[in-house]
């Protein structure tokens, strides 16, 4: 496969929410504002580069057996580290996702993508892949901010976007509003992929009439 | 008194499914059958209760006395693994059904984040060791709870005509949302 599209499957093809369903919990949860789904969305990158390089690296080293425990352990150091850091420099965002930062470390998405990436692969095609799949996760969550802080607070990254008679949407601030604007979301994603693949269905079918016309005019 | 009231207020008014949306990977991925999410359920609760008294006790005891709460997160998640794996092998010893009739679902657990969640709501709310033991058992009623439910409308789905798009993951999140607005109800009391 060439590097680019290492890079851009985790984008649509592979995305981890939308078409795997993987790392639902932080995305549901921490998305009241696109602020709050952008920052979840660049520490679980984070962690996903980082652990896919040091986890390619040693992909020759690890025995079988003991794989899923140090890979989880790996993940724990660089979680351990954005946790950290987040503490010390943006205590108040620290404090708005809460929990849900050391829970980056049992996020299925990130020991998905080594399990099947980058344990299997060279770093710098892991790293490529971890940035694909961990973009794909952050445009999702941004999205899924945005929409919700739009329709439940009238805000868009804090600064008042919708006119002034409009009554804020209170229940897509709650939980109930993460699981429906979430599953909209996905059937949207759904909708499109129907599409995408009836287009290359066509294509695929108007290239065999050709050859079959020209074989026919031979 | 207390206690009770904790349990409660960690099994329903604060569901760990619907309202701090922990463990939604096997709410989605086991809720196609009543049987095995209960299976799943009663599994979570003894694994959540036995992880909520050894880190408990692991925090308390050794990592605060030693100035280690920096390493909170790998502790934690080496605590469970393990003691998913010991369950699992009791459990392989002292009943063959019930390990038959719980097959994968058992490893799946250590990655469930609402066991993880538990661990780290009790050292942050700095319960002691009874109230770590109740808000786990309640956490994981509560989990139970949702898992529950949410089969039992599923299985009832496989008979609805779904939109095609909507099939599948979908209307999962759709009643999951339905769900959640009906324990906001709950909200308040105590």
């Amino acid at each position: 496969m060439p590097l680019k599209t290492e890079l851009t499957k985790g984008l649509w093809q592979i995305n981890p929410v939308l078409k795997h369903g993987l790392g639902l919990c932080p995305a549901l949860a921490v998305t009241v504002s696109a602020m709050n789904g952008l920052a979840m969305g660049l520490a679980t990158t984070f962690v996903l580069v980082f652990s896919s390089l040091i986890i390619a690296l040693i992909r020759r080293l690890v025995p079988d057996q003991v794989r899923i425990a140090s890979f989880i352990l790996i993940i724990a150091t660089f979680v351990t580290i954005v946790d950290l850091v987040m503490k010390a420099l943006f205590p108040e965002l620290s404090a708005t996702l809460g929990p849900y930062v050391p829970l980056i470390v049992v996020n299925c998405l990130i020991l998905a993508r080594q399990e099947i990436f980058a344990s299997r692969n060279a770093p710098f095609r892991a790293v490529l892949d971890g940035m694909g799949a961990g973009g794909g996760f952050l445009i999702v969550l941004f999205v899924l901010g945005g929409a919700r802080e739009i329709l439940g607070s009238g805000t868009f990254l804090g600064s008042a976007v919708m006119p002034a008679a409009f009554q804020p949407w209170l229940i897509m601030i709650l939980p109930g509003g993460a699981f429906l604007t979430l599953g909209v979301m996905m059937a949207i994603a759904n909708v499109y992929s129907q599409y995408l693949e009836k287009r290359e269905h066509k294509a695929r079918q108007a290239k065999r009439m050709e050859s079959f016309r020209k074989e026919g005019a031979d | 008194m207390d206690l009770i009231v904790l349990f409660f207020s960690a099994a329903i008014i604060n569901n760990f499914v619907l309202t701090y949306f922990l463990g939604i990977c096997p709410f989605i991925g086991v809720s196609h059958h009543l049987s095995p999410a209960i299976s799943l359920g009663l599994a979570t609760v003894f694994v959540m209760s036995i992880t909520s008294v050894v880190s408990w006790l692991i925090y308390n005891h050794v990592l605060i006395p030693y100035e280690l709460q920096f390493l909170q997160i790998p502790a934690f998640i080496l605590v469970i693994a393990s003691l998913v794996h010991l369950v699992e092998m009791f459990v392989r010893k002292a009943s063959a059904t019930l390990y038959r009739s719980l097959g994968i679902y058992l490893p799946l657990i250590t990655t469930n984040c609402a066991i993880m969640g538990v661990a780290f709501f009790l050292t942050k709310r700095q319960y002691s060791l009874e109230q770590s033991v109740v808000f786990g058992l309640g956490a994981g009623a509560g989990f139970t709870l949702a898992l529950t439910l949410m089969a039992s409308i599923r299985e009832e789905l496989n008979l609805a005509d779904v939109p095609a798009p909507f099939r599948g993951a979908p209307i999962t999140l759709l009643v999951a949302g339905i769900l959640a607005m009906a324990f906001m109800g709950f909200t308040g009391i105590e």
